[in-house]
């Protein structure tokens, strides 16, 4: 019966997969047809009789509430967790032993006590749910988000070609000063820049170059009036590798 | 719903995600066939979304990438693993010969929405779920293909199949109706 080949088009023709001339032919079919313009029209019949028997369960408010919460308070990325939940304690002991430090020696009590606050700041910041207020990985993004947040521009490096990856970035002080607060990521590892304008009593006479404290290593320097600091727990030649990607940005 | 080629954001999850949570929570809930269990697949689903927004397919399809999880934590769970079964001929790609018109098939008109609910919930789960993709989310064959995993050929044929065993409960049903519905 030539009508077989046809109703086997039936349901493609109902679902609507079949491409436009398929379609005509078989509308051109169904008008000559009774037979199978009945059994299309049950086709089509019961696909609308699932489609209304199926939109049947209506979800609570309550769901939905815990839901969107869920979906908006959860940190943005899960990638750093297991690292920060081993690191976090080990960073504490760090931050706690830097604080011991600032008894023993006088001359490096004040540098300590940068580092330390900065070393708070990170790991704070990290921690937190929100880690970054502008999220994106574009400097062109980043950088003029903080435009009348912070007393003064920079420059940020085109990463392309790096193993760097810029995560986002925030509004961050410094003994009552205002600073872009930028965070990196390497290998699963953050690293937090910090700007500052280089006139705050904190940070003025700082030594430039690199330091390495039981945790992580910073580096940091004076660049056209501004200071900046690199601070993560990865490698000094890491740090260095950012730092001057920094540096010939600015 | 095409996702543009960029980097995505926990925001930019929320606003693809989150419209689809009644759809979702009605799925979750025609497969489970329960209240309590529903919501934990729905929360379960959004949690591992969420969490695994990162390897998801830039450009690729947003709403299959999600029913695709659903249905896999559901397969995964114990009612899942209890109601799933394994579907015979379905190596067989062949669009199966559609039915004869018939008498009962022609009645579907009459047949009221309880009775097509409740032979929905009667069908075996990979029948039941196919069909409320095709129907109910008017998802393209391609997209219930990404969905459930499965060719395009099992596609066509687990729904005529489907559809098949949809009409004989149906036809069942009827006939066993005090009224002769």
């Amino acid at each position: 019966m030539a009508c077989e080949q046809w109703r086997g088009q039936l349901d493609l023709y109902a679902d609507g997969e079949l491409k436009s001339e398929q379609a005509q032919a078989v509308r051109e079919h169904l008008r000559g047809c009774s037979d199978c313009a009945a059994d299309a029209l049950e086709r089509v019949q019961l696909k609308r009789s699932v489609q209304m028997a199926g939109k049947r369960y209506v979800p609570s408010a309550k769901l939905r509430q815990r839901i969107s919460k869920s979906v908006a308070a959860k940190p943005r990325r899960e990638s750093g967790w297991l690292w920060k939940i081993l690191v976090l304690p080990a960073l504490s002991l760090v931050i706690l032993s830097l604080a011991v430090n600032l008894y023993v020696s006088h001359e490096s009590a004040r540098r300590q006590r940068v580092y330390s606050e900065l070393a708070d700041l990170h790991v704070a910041t990290l921690a937190s749910a929100t880690p970054v207020d502008v999220l994106s990985t574009d400097r062109h993004t980043v950088k003029p988000w903080f435009q009348g947040k912070i007393p003064f521009t920079f420059n940020l490096p085109e990463l392309q070609g790096s193993e760097f990856t810029l995560l986002g970035g925030r509004v961050t002080y410094l003994a009552q000063t205002p600073g872009a607060h930028l965070i990196y990521q390497l290998r699963k590892h953050e690293i937090s820049v910090f700007i500052f304008q280089d006139r705050g009593e904190e940070t003025a006479s700082l030594p430039s170059g690199p330091l390495h404290t039981q945790s992580f290593n910073v580096e940091n320097w004076t660049q056209n009036g501004l200071r900046y600091f690199v601070l993560g727990d990865v490698g000094p030649e890491d740090i260095h590798a950012l730092s001057k990607l920094l540096r010939d940005a600015g | 719903m095409k996702v543009p080629e960029q980097r995505v954001s926990a925001e930019a999850f929320e606003e693809l995600a989150m419209p689809l949570f009644d759809q979702l929570y009605n799925f979750a809930r025609w497969l489970t066939q329960d209240t309590a269990e529903a919501e934990d697949l729905v929360q379960e689903t959004y949690v591992k979304a969420l969490r695994g927004f990162s390897s998801f397919q830039l450009g690729t399809n947003f709403r299959a990438w999600m029913y695709r999880i659903l249905r896999n934590s559901f397969l995964s769970s114990r009612t899942g693993l209890r109601t799933m079964v394994v579907l015979d001929g379905e190596n067989d790609d062949a669009v199966l010969p559609a039915q004869h018109t018939t008498p009962e098939s022609l009645m579907l008109e009459q047949a009221d929405r309880d009775t097509v609910q409740q032979a929905l919930a009667d069908l075996p789960v990979p029948f039941r779920e196919i069909l409320l993709l095709c129907e109910v989310e008017e998802m393209s064959y391609q997209e219930i293909a990404e969905t459930l995993s499965i060719p395009m050929g099992t596609v066509m044929s687990r729904l005529s199949r489907a559809r098949r065993a949809l009409r004989e409960l149906l036809a069942k049903k009827r006939k066993g109706a005090p009224h002769g519905l």
